[in-house]
């Protein structure tokens, strides 16, 4: 098979997308942009371009990452630039199919920016939107360009030529390219690839694997389902890679069974694959001979810890076990074994392709590279980015994320996942990286950057995560498993006004020896967002358990709700959308709560905010009526 | 159901390694774990049937009581804790009369808290079989189920 005719032939397929007089439509069909509509409205708009008989081409892109304004569609009319359109509705959707493709109004008002050679008049360049200006679209450079289930595309865009490039080179020599570009582990741990390789290289044993780590759990972050959903051959490339730069003849992709459609695109990739000699035996007449098998995850958190993801692959409980021997020595069924992130395979793929230099022209001395991030919460410009590491926090949430939406307070960013901290404002100029913001207790973790805001109760996002750690711990060491169900008691009775004194002491006293005494990463950063909220939240925890009072009125034993009688104008709204009944009033007069059936379920609040604003929770709680 | 078993049963070579995978194939297609199926996978893949429960107990995924006709999914991920999770996860218990975990007498709904579903940007967000809804308000909870039949 003659490489260089295949990318040739991809590019032209992909360019003959635009040279025709048709108009093509691009929706963006990853996960976010499907739940917030795009089926309906390419629907919509298919109906609506075959009402007028208009020959067109429509292709389902992946996630360009901007989540807050989906569904995203992307119109480009012959000789124009691609113009992209926000929150497009089916009905925005026909309206852009009469105005637009038949017509010729651009719609600016409804535009995001425009892509490619041209100017259209009072739309922006989409990559000068404050959004994306600062961003550094490496590993994302494909997402929501191309169509994720047509390899041709993959192709046209340089795919698979790391692959070649790799095929031609000494493993010794592509260890030395990892180990100049710097690229550190992007799952979180930040161990560096080349040297995990190296070890696993250096082993005598003929069976070797590869495992690629997509059991994205950590709440607040979906880094890994987008790049699966939107370019997933930028992935297996790279496992391609590790299998040869190892010599193991098998991988192993553990994901998730929440990424329903990860899962059905990188099926599809694999089967493109064979098509291709890309997968199988003599890869590219290489004579490397490779196979890709995908395991589905059963919803366990802690098999995102490598030896326990082992244990799931080999059909036993979840549970780590005591390092050493490392994988790269032995892992799966005792063979030396490389796991590494979704990401760090795709980053591997991005320096075969396009050079150690270039990738390592980004980024910090000791965290090379870009990385990405979802940054979401309370921030106006929710979804996913991409930056060099170095990059700060402030730039992140403010620069890129629009700051804190609602005219509301920044309080708090939650780094890490459930291993990481929650920051407040003094650490906004941090650099995010591998290593800065150790000092402040927290870690990057694999990139889930969650925004809160003055409406947040550290004290129960600590009891939150505190919950989301005791349910996934495996059991297996007495730390982990009663330790964290001990700190949990400790934080379900602060927040509901039971706590007593010392029991600050009491959790920071457990903190230390779950930190120091458990088995795996998961109990050894559990005790993180306690111990950064009760650093960096003094005042909250204090609140709570002298004045039995929650400052930001969330935790529901320590507020109530009232109407405040000067601004009810006795609507009746709230009165009807009560479950318990607990609001009386007349029309036109102000309602009142009865503390005793309150069930504090927020719903009159929700729908009163907005119109009259007549509701308040207080807090300490109050009596009576 | 003896059928449906075999019918997986022979897709597989009966090695250990199998077991998940074998389990997950069983739920799809009967929408939990039938206990009385699983004697018969403990047999097929040697694998003992208290083992295999340890393994089949340990992974949320797995149940061992029928679904309702529509799962619905309630996601716990931080992004959606923050944007109110907990009160739209009350707001569904409520409206269908039944607590996570649970099935609606009608087997028309069931209820599951889970963890981050990766839609972080549109919190808070749900599943119902296999859509996700997001940006979710009490409003939404309403309008969603309405044409169920509360119990």
């Amino acid at each position: 098979m003659d490489f260089s005719q295949l990318r040739d032939e991809a590019k032209e397929e992909y360019n003959s997308l635009f040279e025709t007089h048709q108009p093509l439509i691009l929706v963006g069909s990853a996960t976010c942009g499907n739940s917030a509509g795009a089926q309906e409205t390419a629907t919509a708009m298919v109906e609506k371009l075959e009402e007028h008989n208009i020959d067109y081409k429509m292709v389902e892109v992946g996630c360009i990452g901007l989540c807050y304004v989906e569904p995203i569609i992307a119109i480009v009319k012959p000789g124009k630039p691609w113009i992209f359109y926000k929150e497009v509705t089916p009905s925005r959707g026909e309206e852009l199919v009469e105005s637009y493709i038949i017509n010729n109004d651009p719609l600016p008002e409804y535009a995001l920016g425009t892509y490619g050679e041209g100017i259209v008049e009072d739309i922006p360049l989409l990559f000068d939107l404050p959004v994306l200006r600062p961003q550094v679209r490496r590993i994302l450079r494909n997402c929501g360009f191309i169509d994720p289930t047509n390899i041709h595309h993959y192709f046209a865009h340089g795919g698979y030529h790391g692959l070649k490039a790799a095929l031609e080179t000494e493993p010794s020599q592509i260890i030395e390219k990892l180990k100049n570009s710097g690229l550190r582990g992007r799952g979180g741990a930040g161990f560096p690839t080349w040297l995990k390789w190296q070890l696993c290289i250096e082993s005598d044993d003929k069976t070797k694997y590869i495992i690629c780590n997509a059991d994205e759990g950590d709440p607040g972050a979906f880094m890994n389902r987008s790049l699966l959903e939107s370019d997933p051959h930028s992935i297996l490339e790279g496992i391609l890679i590790a299998g040869y730069t190892i010599g193991a003849g098998k991988a192993y992709i553990y994901c998730r069974a929440e990424y329903p459609l990860a899962l059905e695109r990188i099926k599809h990739a694999l089967n493109e694959m064979k098509e291709y000699q890309l997968l199988g035996e003599n890869i590219l007449d290489s004579g490397f001979n490779f196979d890709i098998e995908i395991k589905e995850g059963a919803g366990a958190f802690v098999c995102g810890e490598e030896t326990a993801l082992i244990a799931s692959i080999e059909g036993k409980r979840g549970m780590p076990r005591t390092r050493p021997p490392f994988p790269t020595t032995s892992g799966l069924w005792g063979k030396p074994t490389i796991i590494n992130n979704v990401e760090t395979m795709a980053s591997v793929a991005l320096i075969m392709q396009q050079g150690e230099n270039k990738f390592g022209s980004y980024g910090t001395k000791e965290s090379k590279g870009t990385k990405t991030f979802s940054l979401v919460g309370q921030v106006k410009n929710t979804g996913l980015i991409e930056v060099p590491l170095g990059t700060t926090l402030r730039q992140v949430i403010y620069d890129i994320g629009g700051g804190v939406p609602d005219g509301r307070q920044f309080k708090a960013v939650q780094i890490g996942g459930p291993s990481g901290g929650c920051l407040p404002e003094q650490f906004l100029d941090t650099i995010i990286d591998y290593d800065s913001l150790a000092g402040a207790g927290a870690i990057m973790g694999s990139g889930g950057l969650v925004v809160m805001d003055q409406d947040s109760c550290m004290v129960d996002v600590a009891r939150y995560f505190l919950e989301f750690t005791q349910k996934e711990s495996c059991g297996k060491c007495v730390p982990c498993r009663l330790g964290t169900r001990q700190m949990l008691d400790i934080l379900v009775d602060i927040t509901e006004g039971k706590g007593k004194d010392g029991d600050k002491e009491l959790l920071l006293n457990l903190a230390d020896a779950i930190k120091g005494a458990s088995l795996c990463a998961l109990g050894q950063s559990a005790p993180n967002p306690i111990l950064t909220t009760i650093r960096f939240f003094e005042d909250e925890y204090a609140a709570h358990l002298d004045a039995k009072t929650c400052p930001a009125l969330h935790c529901k034993k320590l507020i109530s709700y009232v109407v405040s009688p000067e601004k009810c104008t006795g609507c009746m709204v709230c009165l009807k959308s009560c479950p318990v009944g607990a609001i009386s009033g007349q029309k036109k007069e102000p309602h009142l709560i009865d503390l005793q059936e309150c069930i504090k379920c927020g719903t009159c609040f929700e729908y009163c905010r907005t119109k009259y604003d007549a509701i308040e929770r207080t807090s300490p709680p109050q009596e009576g009526k | 159901m003896d059928e449906g078993v075999q019918e997986i049963l022979s897709l597989y070579q009966g090695d250990k390694s199998e077991l998940i995978p074998i389990l997950q194939d069983l739920q799809s297609k009967f929408g939990y774990l039938p206990g009385e199926l699983l004697k018969e996978v403990s047999i097929f893949t040697n694998v003992p049937e208290s083992e295999l429960y340890g393994v089949a107990t340990f992974y949320s995924q797995f149940r061992f009581t029928p679904l309702g006709n529509k799962h619905v999914m309630v996601c716990t991920g931080t992004a959606c804790h923050v944007k109110g999770a907990d009160q739209i996860m009350e707001g569904i218990e409520r409206h269908l009369g039944i607590k996570d975990g649970e099935v609606t007498m009608d087997l028309e709904y069931s209820i599951e808290s889970v963890g981050c579903l990766g839609c972080c940007a549109l919190a808070p967000c749900a599943m119902v079989n296999k859509g996700v809804k997001s940006n979710l308000t009490l409003k939404d909870v309403k309008r969603l189920f309405k044409k169920s039949k509360k119990c």
